[in-house]
């Protein structure tokens, strides 16, 4: 049964022609995941089927009837719900899980003047348990970790009692376990009849839990698999318009030491890292969340201190205790979550990217604007950044885009150290492709450090992966014939090795 | 296309042109407006809260707020009346003290915010507080005078020397003699130095990046909490260089003077976020905010418009300067996306 159809759907801005005649259905009690590269329509997609904006031309349809929402309330009336990428659009951080589950029960017409803090529990408790969900109803959502917030965000979503739900890249800040309660939860709701859009990139996620693929490019349909078992590299093929090729790792191994990390003690109670990474080397390191390799990458960058242990870059001793100190010994670090951590949404893409050396684009600290605007050219060049000019706002930029003037942000000076954590996150992979050649390429002269939690993208640009469990490294092996199996036996702590070795 | 031209044109130029069409309304239909006496006026009456109002821009450009700027004013009028009329110290001194004593509440009011934690609002607030009533303390509440009784029976033997009320008072002769007023001189000066500041070096820039996105500062290597610190220094300084004007224009240390300084100052630092539909604090927009500001209330009092309607008028313009800059120009940015 048709739950939701989208017909010939148009949508421009300006001129930018964005949505070109999308054609879809969704059936009840299905997963259709949709991708795209970053630019192809699908947020664009998303947007106009939660109300946030009209179509220009097309028409939609819930269970036959025409569907126009005038704003996001009126989609959501209609049982079009959507669950955002960022996770606390969707909740309210301050209050406990109870309100935040009940919400809609305090907004709706003729709720109470008075809210009953008991009944709000139990109902909220059975919406929990309904959901799979073992907190305590009274915990503040603040306190919760990533994942139970973004179940929340859906359990909330649920309350709506959606015939439409539409996941936008649910999984972006999960771990692979807290991914595994989220498709539990996924799989739960799909059983119940609900119609589920579920967009993303990453693969691990398409293959766990896809019914259906539907491929994006440019505005329009690419590719369409609904045949068991669904064609993954024909959907990839689809969505890029070429096929997925095999990157070939020139392995890297004869450099001389830069970076030496001798006995770090990473958290209390785990056993000491130690490893060195040679001069144009790219080392991955790879691991869960909270298995210690972002701490790794904050104890580098001088964010946090470890408990014991000695950093060493080319001999000399090497203890930053702030990000201006690590800079200043040329260990630089593109953050992950760009958009808390690395982008400056007011200025344009010169002034984002030149920002971390702005004493070197200056004279007697009065900014050569020519300069910068020259350094960015380059680098747009280099990088192959889509978009009008150096001027333009970061925000004009798709995701991709925007993660690439981040990245090139640190390539424009020489260091010693280049830590990249989680430099693909929300990336396609054509941006990703770009990306990581040109890190390859330009390795030399520097030790670079991958935090990666895919091994996918780890396989892609390393020529040593690092496996990091429970702040110790559970393994590491060249980038040359790997074994798959043993690598995810460590990532997920069953592989227990014999010796820890040192390169 | 053709809209959106318009109102990209409109939020850009809106402004200026406003300001543009209501001098030459004044001109038109009010005698005397377009002169340079006028002019010169105009300026001398913006002057100080002028100043204030681009120290307040600093610390609006590292997403910070002042509010203790305007007691720090009074504090420095009263200070530099007590220097010289009661501790019988030269201008020079009394001048250099106001200057210090506007620095330390800044590092101070800085030192709360970064160090303390304290929400910026609630602790230049409390700083206000504070001056407020500080500035009481020495003189019992009393206003400061040459030749004023003192608390022990005898009579303050200092004066408002010649040097500081020159900063006040003194006139350059531009086309017309005696035309351009000390403080508007100082406002001019201020205002290059502050843009300058913040648009053309690099630290103006950072203060930028941290006012849009704090972490991200910080995590390429900028030190946030000193130039934060250093914003709410900025920020004292200016304040207390308007109150030592204030001081040098009125020749005594007045307890009631300076009540609208920071309500004013604030409006015209507001007002130009939508000048050039910059949408963001910046030292130029600042300068036309206070002079567009000026410039309405001397038409309107030449027009013969009763004292008591000018804080309406200022609030007027401040609600649709800021409605062009909150609605209007997030509108035409969400466009492109």
């Amino acid at each position: 049964m048709k739950a939701c159809e989208i017909i010939g759907l148009e949508k421009s801005f300006g001129g930018n022609h964005v949505l070109r005649g999308v054609d879809m259905h969704l059936n009840a009690g299905e997963v259709v995941v949709l991708m795209g590269a970053n630019g192809a329509g699908k947020s664009t997609l998303v947007k106009v089927l939660c109300g946030f904006h009209f179509n220009d031309a097309g028409a939609m349809r819930l269970d036959g009837a025409d569907y126009r929402p005038k704003d996001a309330a009126d989609a959501i009336s209609h049982g079009v719900v959507t669950v955002h990428q960022s996770i606390d659009d969707g909740v309210i951080p301050d209050l406990d899980v109870a309100t935040n589950l009940m919400l809609n029960r305090l907004t709706e017409a003729g709720a109470g003047l008075l809210v009953h803090d008991g009944a709000l529990r139990r109902a909220a408790q059975q919406v929990a348990d309904n959901m799979g969900l073992s907190m305590d109803v009274r915990t503040r959502v603040a306190d919760l970790s990533v994942a139970d917030r973004q179940m929340i965000s859906i359990a909330r979503a649920m309350a709506y009692e959606p015939k439409v739900l539409i996941l936008d890249e649910p999984t972006s800040s999960l771990s692979a376990s807290e991914a595994d309660r989220l498709f539990t939860l996924v799989d739960r709701l799909r059983a119940q009849g609900v119609a589920i859009l579920y967009i993303s990139h990453r693969m691990s996620d398409i293959r766990r839990i896809a019914d259906r693929i539907v491929c994006m490019r440019d505005g329009e349909i690419s590719g369409h698999f609904d045949q068991s078992p669904l064609d993954y590299d024909g959907a990839v093929t689809a969505m890029l318009g070429h096929a997925m090729t095999d990157v070939n790792i020139d392995v890297q191994r004869n450099g001389q030491p830069i970076l030496e990390i001798h006995q770090l003690v990473i958290s209390g109670g785990s056993k000491a890292v130690s490893f060195n990474a040679k001069d144009g080397e790219v080392i991955a390191i790879t691991g869960l969340l909270g298995s210690g390799k972002s701490v790794l990458a904050d104890i580098i960058f001088g964010l946090q201190s470890p408990k014991s242990g000695q950093m060493r870059i080319n001999g000399q001793v090497y203890a930053p205790s702030s990000a201006a100190q690590a800079v200043k010994a040329g260990v630089f670090m593109s953050s992950k979550d760009r958009s808390t951590n690395a982008v400056i949404p007011d200025f344009d893409i010169a002034n984002n990217m030149t920002l971390p050396f702005l004493r070197q684009f200056s004279c007697a600290t009065v900014l050569s604007n020519r300069r910068q605007r020259k350094a960015a050219r380059d680098m747009i060049g280099r990088l192959d950044i889509v978009c009008q000019s150096n001027g333009d706002g970061i925000g004009t930029l798709s995701g991709g885009n925007q993660q690439k003037v981040m990245i090139g942000r640190w390539l424009l000076e020489k260091c010693r150290v280049l830590l990249l954590d989680e430099p693909f996150q929300g990336v396609d992979i054509g941006a990703r492709r770009d990306i990581g050649a040109h890190i390859r390429e330009t390795a030399k002269g520097r030790a670079t450090l991958v935090f990666v939690a895919e091994l996918d993208e780890a396989l892609e640009i390393a020529d040593r992966i690092i496996v990091m469990n429970e702040g110790e490294i559970a393994g590491q092996t060249e980038n040359q014939d790997v074994d798959m199996e043993t690598l995810i036996a460590q990532v997920s702590g069953a592989f227990i090795p014999q010796k820890q070795v040192d390169i | 296309m053709k809209r959106e031209a318009i109102l990209t044109f409109a939020i850009r130029f809106g402004f200026l042109i406003l300001l543009f069409g209501m001098v030459i309304y004044f001109s038109a239909s009010a005698n005397g407006f377009a002169s340079p006496r006028s002019a010169a006026f105009i300026l001398q009456s913006v002057a100080i809260t002028g100043i204030l109002a681009l120290g307040v821009t600093c610390t609006l450009v590292v997403d910070g707020f002042d509010l203790s700027i305007g007691s720090v004013a009074t504090s420095a009028l009263m200070l530099s009346a007590y220097a010289m009329v009661i501790l019988e110290l030269s201008a020079v001194s009394a001048v250099l003290l106001c200057l210090l004593m506007g620095a330390t509440v800044g590092l101070i009011n800085g030192l709360l915010i970064v160090k303390f934690k304290v929400p910026d609002l609630l602790a230049t607030l409390g700083m206000m507080f504070l001056l407020i009533g500080l500035q009481r303390i020495p003189t019992q509440g009393n206003s400061i005078a040459a030749g004023m009784k003192l608390t022990d029976g005898s009579t303050a033997e200092g004066t408002f020397s010649a040097a500081f009320l020159w900063l006040g008072r003194h006139r350059f002769d531009l086309f017309v003699e005696k035309l351009v007023p000390m403080p508007v001189v100082i406002f001019l000066l201020t205002a290059v130095v502050i843009w300058v500041f913040l648009e053309l070096t690099r630290h103006g820039r950072l203060m930028y990046a941290i006012g849009s996105n704090e972490r991200a500062a910080a995590l390429v290597g900028a030190n946030v909490n000193r130039y934060k610190i250093a914003a709410y220094m900025i920020s004292g300084t200016t304040a207390s260089i308007g109150g030592i004007l204030l001081a040098a224009r009125l020749g005594r240390g007045d307890i009631a003077s300076g009540n609208n300084l920071l309500l004013d100052s604030v409006a015209a630092a507001l007002i130009g976020f939508a000048v050039l539909g910059a949408a963001r604090a910046n030292a130029f927009g600042t300068a036309i905010g206070a002079l567009f500001v000026g410039i309405l209330l001397q038409g309107l009092t030449m027009m013969n418009a009763p004292y008591y309607t000018q804080d309406f008028v200022k609030g007027a313009v401040l609600v649709i300067a800021l409605v062009f800059t909150f609605y209007l120009s997030a509108k035409s940015r969400a466009g492109g996306k």
